[in-house]
């Protein structure tokens, strides 16, 4: 594959790259999560399930992926 | 008889609320959750482990659709990261009854009210149901429920020392002056601490390290469902009153000497 055609993206806090024109739902899928047990935040703003398929991630973007653990 | 915890529009039949945090692993955690008999879980939200997608989920283990999931802001200091982690937790589980707490200083883990109550504001604001961590301070407690929180939860002393309810007076006042549910969150150590809170009138207990640091967590597990009822079903048939002399509870008629 080119070059040109893979981003750089800060994926929980690590640098991560992936190809360009990817959306949430296909980010999710490449790491084998499921979007029911997550949520994403990119840039600060957490994005809605409901727009998964359609938000495409960017360049330098910041993702966060969280999901429940144990704690009181 | 008929004596429900209701939190906002949610009516659970325990009054006991149990943290999911530092037992041995996930199968310890539910069957401990299991025999408490709780219907309310605290859980935190971090980072997906993206290296280690076999790693177990708390989910796997605690079904949300069993058990309500109460998302909490453990680790936050100030009302911008809590606000960000339940915005988080409620896009993740789609659920608006979160636990607020805001810590000031990593030693006492007390409660930061001031900033406790700027995010508490926020959240009610953008329609979360708001259940709050907060100091054992009456007028704090009250400033709460003005803001709009569905329930106070003050400490009976300080998270994961299992000092128990040092002041019960001041717990005591703040059930007494609130019309919200008032749960005692922090400090329970064993299950007469959570009797006494139940006996004092509060309406919850939040039990998280008296269980999971116990020897035997399943056990302690029974044992403070068992507590938090007697706690109740004490508080609801009313103490006797006390008297500074003996009152003996046989009679003396027809004694034979």
């Amino acid at each position: 594959m080119n070059i040109i055609d893979m981003i750089e993206i800060q994926l929980n806090g690590k640098p991560h790259q992936l190809k360009k024109s990817v959306n949430i739902s296909n980010l999710l899928k490449t790491l084998q999560i499921s979007e029911k047990k997550v949520a994403v935040e990119i840039n600060g703003i957490v994005i809605s399930k409901d727009i998964y398929k359609k938000h495409i991630i960017n360049n330098k973007d910041v993702v966060e992926i969280v999901t429940f653990i144990g704690g009181g | 008889m008929d004596d429900k915890l209701v939190i906002s529009k949610y009516i659970f039949n325990s009054r006991l609320i149990v943290g999911t945090g530092k037992y041995k692993n996930l199968q310890e955690t539910a069957q401990a959750v299991k025999n408490s008999g709780a219907e309310i879980v605290t859980v935190a939200v971090r980072r997906v482990n993206i290296l280690n997608k076999d790693e177990p989920l708390l989910m796997d283990f605690i079904n949300p659709k069993e058990i309500m999931y109460l998302p909490n802001t453990a680790g936050c200091y100030n009302s911008e990261d809590a606000l960000r982690v339940l915005r988080l937790a409620r896009e993740s589980g789609g659920w608006n009854l979160v636990k607020l707490e805001v810590l000031g200083d990593s030693r006492t883990l007390y409660p930061n009210m001031i900033e406790t109550i700027k995010a508490a504001e926020v959240l009610v604001k953008e329609k979360f149901e708001v259940m709050v961590y907060c100091s054992d301070d009456p007028i704090a407690c009250k400033q709460l429920e003005d803001v709009g929180v569905v329930a106070v939860m003050p400490l009976g002393s300080l998270i994961g020392t299992g000092n128990g309810i040092p002041n019960k007076i001041n717990i005591k006042i703040i059930k007494d002056q609130s019309k919200i549910p008032v749960i005692v969150d922090a400090g329970i150590g064993c299950a007469s601490d959570a009797s006494i809170a139940m006996e004092i009138g509060c309406d919850g207990v939040l039990v998280n390290s008296a269980i999971a640091k116990s020897k035997n967590p399943i056990m302690m597990a029974q044992a403070m469902k068992k507590a938090v009822i007697a706690g109740r079903l004490s508080y609801l048939a009313g103490r006797m009153e006390k008297s500074l002399y003996a009152n003996p509870s046989t009679s003396d008629e027809n004694k034979i000497s």
